[in-house]
């Protein structure tokens, strides 16, 4: 069972990076406005046609 | 006259020399507007953001030039098809907002924490039934430790402080023994882990956590989304004042930068936004918002003026005054203090619960460790088994049965178009047995409706309707909101304190329209004789070419008031009318809703005297009121819900507000009050249920980790599925349901003062 000893950490620190991730997000105003992000993104006319 | 309006006051600088503003943006419809708006915008060079957030309507705008005029957005945004009002995010928003996102920072953590605390918990629960070793056990155990102590301390942090405030004020809420429980749920599992136990309770401490945030979370969510509709209607009222410099300069600034002693011009036709003293000029004004009383009073220099009068004939300069000892404010302010002290013993249902549970679950716990010493167990044993008695009684199901109910309904009433203001609104409502209403403003429309109009020619009284679109004046604005789709004259102009004028049809022989004061329309003669069939009414004159009408405007009860009257009676709710207006008017209304319990000409202190009377009579009043008068009776009843046309201090006053023109929402909010109140008190008895299964087995000490967590989650399961039937029965939320974040109403618009144009 010496393998759980290096897999548990690992995996702990998957956990982590996601909560950090969402704490990021949080942060950074991403869930202020959940309407508009949802519709926001049907709106392609920052892309440029060549 | 347009006096420049001053931006200054709302436009914060931050450190860093950007200046913000944030508006509320009226007539967004779709989310094509999104784009719209930021690209409109984008011609404004100096701009360097500017963001419309789609949820609740506003535009967050940015700049760093220092003489930029935030102006040029507004105007930009009004070619663009969008009225913009500026506006400040009040004191409550913001600390809401930071609490938001503390609680989900907290819950975050204890979601991660939850999930691997458990992955590693199953493991230890099928391998103590299996062959799991020693080592690997404690392994387990020591970093479920190693995840739940962190995690409890960071978020625990609501609960531990509340516990902690309460318990300073020698008081019980349901956060002492949430707090109690889990912090002995952690100190005896790490002890158990460190003498190799077979089992520890990291697993049910954090996954409690987790579900009472989950709970806190959506309240806070349904707050703030309430908050935010409130926030929008205020800025949409967009209180101005037209204040008057020391050398005769006026500017327009919004009604926070107004101090005591500035002098403030009110035109004819703008709502008084201050209170103070007129210095000069004399007119009449309407203070139905005020006093309840619909017949115009005349004011001269030396009268006081209160906001929410309507100034209707001259323009008149006023100086504002801080509320005055012996004004009709200062009693009412004293009058509402007096009742909110009152009103704040109320006891919440789930501290009552509190109160009681944690009594019962503590002296439970200790006869558990004395009873079990002395039938010879060992003190440790004994007590371990005491402490999972109050794991296993830990509040989980007990704390949700309330809030989440709470979330329920209050979601439900938002989409009735009723907006809460205070926690315990809904329990409060649902003891009401009386509903006492205010009738100016209240049962009657906020604003004057034309009662005459069967007498109009048909195309006179459109084309009234039509030239009122044009106009700011309150009676032109109550008239354009039955112009129902109809558009303005093109060409047609305003002559502030007369009315509108507008050429009809090409050049050479256009025809010419009114729509004014009598003298303005030459239709005296006409105005004097209608008026002597209603002396109440206030009279609108409208002349297109030599053809002349005169509409009479009255306050007409709301259209659904009878059928909403009735059915709260059919209900068995007592229906009683107090108001501050004379006797005929209220005697009218009585008779035409059946009531026969009223009273009229009250003073605020009268209809707290009246309310208290019916209290002595064991009766739970709510109050439904809208004006200054009314706003200590909507502090000192039971309950009370306000229009959200009523005058500031009613508002703050009332536990809800209610949206629209119907009446409705009222009834809705005391039905759905009590079908919610039934339902939280049928969760505290489904908590109550659990515990008794659940506490003698862990009397008996036959409670594994395993039970507590199966045991704890389900419970929650149940109480928040119950929640959910606390909902309005059978009705879709409407198309355009009365809440959008920007309503566009006729009613709201006219509560508008004169803006400069741009």
């Amino acid at each position: 069972m010496n393998v759980l000893v290096y897999l548990l950490p690992i995996a702990l620190s998957l956990g982590l990076l996601g909560l950090g991730a969402f704490l990021w997000s949080l942060k950074s105003g991403q869930y202020d406005d959940l309407d508009g992000a949802a519709v926001r993104i049907l709106d392609d006319d920052d892309v440029r046609r060549n | 006259m347009s006096p420049a309006f001053d931006y200054s006051a709302l436009v914060e600088t931050r450190p860093d020399g950007v200046r913000h503003l944030d508006l509320v943006i009226e007539g967004i419809t779709c989310a094509a507007c999104i784009g719209d708006i930021e690209r409109g915008l984008a011609c404004l060079p100096e701009l360097e953001k500017a963001r419309l957030n789609y949820t609740n309507r506003r535009l967050a705008a940015e700049w760093r030039v220092a003489d930029f005029d935030p102006m040029r957005v507004i105007s930009r945004l009004a070619e663009l098809g969008y009225k913009a009002h500026p506006f400040e995010p009040s004191r409550e928003e913001e600390i809401e907002a930071a609490e938001m996102r503390f609680l989900l920072r907290c819950l975050a953590v204890a979601g991660f924490a939850a999930m691997n605390i458990m992955l590693l918990s199953v493991s230890v629960w099928s391998g103590n039934a299996s062959d799991i070793t020693e080592e690997t056990r404690d392994f387990f155990h020591w970093i479920s430790a190693l995840i739940a102590l962190p995690t409890a301390a960071y978020a625990g942090q609501p609960f531990f402080r509340n516990a902690f405030r309460a318990i300073r004020a020698r008081s019980m809420t349901m956060d002492v023994p949430i707090s109690l429980g889990v912090t002995l749920a952690l100190g005896m599992s790490l002890y158990e882990t460190i003498h190799h136990a077979h089992h520890a309770y990291f697993d049910s401490a954090v996954m409690l956590l987790f579900f009472l945030l989950l709970g806190r979370v959506l309240d806070q969510v349904m707050r703030r989304k309430t908050r935010a509709v409130a926030g929008n209607l205020l800025a949409l009222r967009g209180e101005t004042a037209v204040v008057l410099g020391d050398g005769g300069a006026a500017r327009e600034v919004p009604l926070k930068a107004v101090r005591p002693g500035d002098r403030v011009l009110v035109l004819p036709g703008d709502r008084v936004s201050v209170d103070g003293i007129v210095l000069d000029g004399s007119s009449s004004v309407d203070a139905s918002l005020v006093t309840g009383e619909t017949a115009h009073a005349p004011v001269g220099p030396g009268a006081l003026v209160y906001a929410g009068a309507v100034n209707l004939d001259g323009a008149l300069t006023v100086q504002v005054t801080a509320a005055a000892e012996g004004t009709l404010l200062d009693e009412v302010n004293r009058l509402v203090e007096t009742a909110a002290n009152a009103r704040s013993r109320y006891l919440r249902l789930a501290d009552r619960a509190a109160r009681i549970y944690s009594p019962i679950v503590h002296v439970t716990a200790l006869a558990t460790a004395i009873g079990w010493m002395l039938l010879g167990a060992g003190l440790h044993d004994a007590l371990i088994t005491a402490i999972a008695v109050l794991i296993i009684t830990c509040p989980c199901a007990l704390a949700l049965a309330v809030p989440a109910t709470q979330v329920v309904a209050s979601g439900s009433l938002f989409r009735a178009g009723v907006l809460l203001q205070t926690g315990d609104a809904i329990e409060r409502m649902a003891a009401c047995d009386t509903i006492v209403f205010d009738k100016t403003g209240t049962l009657t429309t906020p604003e004057p409706r034309v009662v005459n109009a069967g007498e109009i020619a048909p195309d006179l009284l459109e084309a009234a309707c039509r030239l009122a679109l044009s106009s700011r004046h309150p009676l032109a604005a109550a008239l354009a909101g039955q112009a129902l789709g109809r558009s303005p004259f093109p060409g047609a102009r305003e002559e502030a304190g007369h009315g509108v004028v507008a050429q009809l049809g090409p050049e050479p022989g256009a025809i010419e329209a009114r729509l004014g004061s009598p003298t303005f329309c030459g239709a005296e003669a006409q105005a004097t004789a209608a008026l002597a069939g209603a002396p109440d009414a206030t009279v609108i004159a409208v002349r297109v070419g030599e053809r002349r009408a005169v509409m009479l405007m009255h306050q007409v009860l709301r259209p659904d008031a009878a059928a909403v009257v009735a059915d709260l009676r059919r209900r068995g709710f007592r229906i009683a009318i107090l108001s501050g207006d004379r006797e005929q008017p209220v005697a009218d209304a009585a008779q035409a809703l059946g009531v026969d319990e009223w009273r009229s000409g009250l003073k605020p202190g009268g209809k707290i005297d009246a309310l208290a009377a019916m209290a002595a009579q064991g009766r739970r009043v709510l109050m439904v009121g809208d004006g200054l008068n009314d706003a200590p009776a909507l502090a000192a009843a039971h309950a009370s819900i306000s229009p959200v046309t009523a005058a500031h201090l009613a508002q703050s006053s009332a536990d809800a507000l209610f949206l629209g023109e119907r009446l409705r929402p009222v009834a809705d909010a005391v039905v759905l009050a009590r079908t919610a109140h039934a339902v939280m008190r049928q969760n505290l008895g489904i908590a109550v249920v659990y515990n008794l299964i659940a506490v003698p087995l862990a009397i008996m000490g036959h409670v594994t980790p395993l039970i507590a967590a199966a045991a704890m989650s389900g419970s929650s399961i149940i109480v928040t599925l119950n929640a959910l039937r606390a909902r309005l029965p059978g009705r879709e939320p409407e198309q355009g349901s009365p809440v959008s974040a920007t309503p566009t109403r006729p009613f709201v618009s006219t509560q508008r003062p004169a803006r400069a144009a741009p």
